[in-house]
């Protein structure tokens, strides 16, 4: 069904995939060309919608992963799960020149803008890194000198999205600290965190309660409750931690 | 079916589907306990009969949303108050 956009309600539009690229064995970023795309800020995310040719609809949530300054170019990272209805497909299956139906930006609550100021605190949890590096690389793009850490929690080094970029991120800002810990494996002479996320992680890492840092967390739903209920522990203000839980959205339309 | 929390900025999407505003940033009252606070700071369930936005204070269900049949169904009754920013 077609939607107007009356007032700027959201609606469903094509954007036609010019790049892909594995960022590990189980995450890729696609990236979209967006003709009628009106701006977005770094956090937001967009809903992605397959329809099979039976009618049968799939609709999920992506974060993006670029920074506003690449508009009209989007791009998303998503992680194949691999008994997954959509995320198989976006990983394996969609080409560059095909088409993917999306709406979006979506949402004004997970933003950070280098004018919000800092210091900021980044927490991820596997895939949660993706709005947050929009985030990062909105910071670089505006040569915002924030002051900043980000503490990422991955199973392996080979499961790290974006490691590359991450290093010369850090090396390009002295203003930028990255603490990573290895939950499941960790490669010989690995100096970061070897465990989930605990009290004491978080202490290290997070800026001292009385320097009122503004937080974002994002990863899975336990990830996200775990690293929250820490840092409201510790005594940061709720009202300065922002979460997004990346849990199944599972919304399904049949043939409307 | 299983219940798995999420944040209010996941149901975003399908509220402005119907509202013209953006809605994580929309502040809800809630009918029960009068905590009042920013919907994308709610909770949010979303499975395949709809969305439940809930109060993160007393877990009261502030608005359900579903999509059926060209139809939106929208309850309200747990907002006293429900605010959007113009523009
Ligand atoms: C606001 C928001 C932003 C998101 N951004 C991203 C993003 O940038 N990149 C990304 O890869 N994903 C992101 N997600 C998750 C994404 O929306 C899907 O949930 C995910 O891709 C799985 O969809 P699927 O259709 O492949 O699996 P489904 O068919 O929905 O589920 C398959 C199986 O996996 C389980 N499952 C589903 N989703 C998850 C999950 N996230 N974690 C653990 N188990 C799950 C289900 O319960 C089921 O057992 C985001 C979610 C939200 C709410
Ligand atoms: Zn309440």
């Amino acid at each position: 069904m077609e939607r107007r956009t009356l007032l700027g309600r959201l609606s469903w539009q094509l954007g036609e995939v010019v790049a892909t690229r594995p960022e590990t064995a189980r995450t890729k970023s696609i990236t979209l060309d967006l003709p009628g795309w009106r701006g977005h800020r770094a956090g937001q995310h967009v809903d992605v919608r397959l329809t099979a040719e039976d009618g049968y609809r799939a609709e999920r949530s992506y974060s993006i992963a670029s920074p506003p300054e690449e508009a009209p170019r989007v791009t998303l990272t998503v992680e194949r799960l691999d008994d997954g209805e959509v995320s198989p497909y976006l990983t394996e299956e969609l080409r560059v020149g095909d088409k993917l139906e999306l709406r979006g930006p979506i949402g004004g609550y997970f933003v950070w803008e280098a004018e919000m100021g800092g210091p900021l605190l980044l927490v991820a949890g596997g895939s949660g890194i993706v709005p947050l590096m929009a985030m990062l690389r909105h910071r670089a793009a505006a040569e915002s000198t924030v002051a900043t850490r980000l503490l990422y929690s991955s199973r392996s080094l080979e499961e790290v999205i974006y490691r590359d970029e991450l290093d010369r991120l850090v090396k390009r800002s002295a203003m930028l600290a990255v603490a990573q810990t290895l939950t499941r494996a960790q490669p010989p002479g690995w100096t970061g965190y070897s465990r989930r996320i605990d009290l004491q992680m978080l202490r290290e890492v997070a800026w001292p309660v009385a320097q009122r840092p503004l937080t974002f967390v994002c990863g899975p739903t336990p990830f996200v409750e775990t690293a929250a209920a820490i840092l409201v522990e510790l005594g940061h203000e709720p009202a300065r931690i922002k979460t997004e839980r990346f849990g199944p959205t599972g919304e399904k339309h049949d043939g409307e | 079916m299983m219940e798995n929390k999420l944040d209010g900025n996941a149901a975003a999407g399908n509220l402005e589907e119907i509202f013209p505003f953006e809605m994580t940033l929309a502040q809800a009252t809630c009918a029960g306990c009068g905590a009042h606070d920013v919907i994308g700071a709610a909770g949010a369930y979303m499975h395949g009969m709809g969305t439940i936005i809930r109060c993160n204070r007393c877990d009261a269900a502030l608005i359900r949303v579903a999509h059926i049949r060209g139809h939106y169904l929208l309850d309200m009754r747990g907002v006293s108050v429900l605010q959007m920013k113009e523009g």
